[in-house]
């Protein structure tokens, strides 16, 4: 299987190159490019449904939040100069395996190092001119504190509910001797009794960062074959972005999760109750609520009722981030997301040891 | 009242940003409004989020609204704010549509309400800038 004739390249947006672009920013120039491609190519905006970007900013997010898309594919490419053919090569195989269809990429910004390089119009003054002066909280917590809050006014969903998430997943932890939080069981009490960190979330709602690193290889099935551990087929996939800043999401309240989760389940041919087990991004409780609810695991408004009424550890019902999840097992650096990956493949190989989830078909991840 | 004596970061405008910054100096909110599709946004943006288009224009906003969400900060991602503690990081939906992010004040933190009423009020930080803010209305 090859890509060839797979795709077509059926639009472009330049913007003219000026040694100095007074006034612009750089998410600016990414934009006019962009908006130029679109119109070349004779699709309506909401038909773009890739973003691969090599911008200043350095995250595709910003330029999709900016631009109001919602791409079910977006990565961002790093490769210097050959940005702009790894971005194609990245679109048409994306494309070829039916992650999106129109996929936009953007290449470039402002000359490094100049008036725009960092200065006024560098790509963060929404943060320097519009967020800095407020005083956020420290770190992720405030957005998710945000979330947290009008969550519990659209939905009258009780601190106790968030609570249960990371008690349940406590109890999980204490089978996993790696994880940080090994052999220190919490109650319902000591989460709501820990230290509001950034009101309403508490404490023991938010992960600890932590050192560490995760990896997984990928191989062609007809390869897997003679892989020494039973082979953990993919059968579905699919993402979603849609905003940058959380104050400036399109509602708090559901997550791109909620379209990502659809993608990967039809392209699966499976739904929500085919799934044994579960492990579900977790930074904060907050966090797995809602995506439990836009996952099809629990009606929206209720993802806080089903957690304190189902047993999720490992021996339960639905067993959900057997390995304790983040907030148990820690964050290791950029590969907190990841160890969800792995615990899932474990279990599904029948290597989880003392948490084994017991007749195993189907596992749901996110991240 | 000079930037130093403020202590707080303050917003460097740019050429895009300049005339809301202008406008909240006349204690006046403005957002940007596409001329085609009289889509109204915020933060400011050469392109409107919902139809491309590059034919902006700023106009005033009624400076009232409601707070959309909120958080009642105690640690600060900066610590420049410590001394300000405890004070309401918050979201504000304006009654035209666009969010923004500002302070709840005059009003003690523990009173913040999710889609309560507030209107507009300018800090005055420095000769340059004042910062819009929001208090019950």
């Amino acid at each position: 299987m090859t890509l060839r004739g797979a795709v077509a390249l059926i639009g472009i947006g330049e913007v003219k190159p000026e040694r100095r672009m007074d006034g612009r920013t750089a998410l600016g120039l990414a934009a006019q490019a962009a908006r130029e491609c679109i119109a070349d190519s004779g699709l309506r905006k909401d038909e773009v449904d890739g973003l691969i970007t090599e911008i200043p900013t350095g995250n595709p997010t910003v330029l999709a939040d900016y631009l109001g898309i919602r791409p079910v594919y977006s990565t961002g490419v790093q490769m210097m100069g050959a940005s702009g053919a790894t971005s194609i090569a990245t679109a048409a195989a994306a494309i070829h395996a039916g992650l999106a269809s129109n996929v936009l990429c953007v290449v470039g910004g402002p000359a490094p190092g100049g008036e725009h390089g960092g200065g006024p119009g560098a790509p963060d003054y929404r943060r320097q001119q519009f967020d800095a002066p407020y005083g956020p909280v420290v770190a992720a917590n405030g957005g998710y504190a945000l979330i947290a809050q009008r969550y519990k006014y659209e939905f009258g969903t009780t601190d106790e509910q968030r609570a249960a998430v990371a008690v349940q997943q406590r109890f999980n932890a204490l089978a996993n001797p790696a994880a940080v939080f090994y052999g220190q069981p919490i109650t319902k009490d000591d989460v709501l009794n820990s230290r509001v960190v950034a009101d309403p979330l508490r404490l023991l709602e938010c992960v600890m960062p932590v050192g560490g690193a995760a990896a997984v290889i990928v191989s062609a099935a007809d390869r897997a074959r003679y892989s020494p551990h039973p082979p953990v087929y993919l059968l579905g996939a699919g993402m979603c972005v849609d905003h940058d800043a959380i104050p400036y999401a399109p509602t708090m309240t559901t997550s791109p999760v909620a379209v990502s989760a659809r993608r990967a389940f039809a392209m699966a041919e499976l739904g929500p109750r085919d799934m044994d087990m579960l492990s579900i991004y977790d930074c904060y409780t907050i966090t797995v609520i809602i995506c439990l609810e836009d996952a099809g695991f629990a009606p929206k408004g209720e993802g806080g009722a089903f957690i304190e009424s189902t047993d999720v550890t490992y021996r339960g019902t639905l067993p959900l981030n057997t390995h304790g999840g983040q907030l148990s097992f820690g964050q290791p650096g950029l590969a907190g997301g990841m160890s969800h990956v792995v615990e899932s493949v474990r279990q599904m190989m029948g290597r989880g040891g003392e948490r084994q989830v017991r007749d195993l078909d189907y596992c749901f991840v996110n991240g | 009242m000079t930037t130093q004596s403020y202590g707080l970061p303050v917003p460097e405008p740019n050429a895009l940003t300049q005339p809301f910054w202008d406008a909240a100096r006349r204690h006046e909110l403005v957002v940007q409004r596409c001329r085609p599709g009289s889509h109204l946004f915020f933060y400011p943006r050469e392109y409107c989020p919902v139809c491309l288009s590059g034919e902006l224009e700023w106009v005033a906003v009624s400076g009232r609204g409601r707070l959309y969400s909120h958080t009642v900060v105690n640690q600060p991602g900066d610590p420049r704010f410590q001394s300000r503690i405890p004070y309401v990081y918050a979201v504000v939906q304006l009654d035209e549509g666009p969010r923004m992010v500002s302070n709840l004040v005059d009003c003690a933190p523990e009173d913040a309400r999710v889609d309560m009423c507030v209107a507009v009020t300018f800090d005055d930080v420095t000769p340059q800038i004042s910062l819009p803010k929001f208090r019950p209305a």
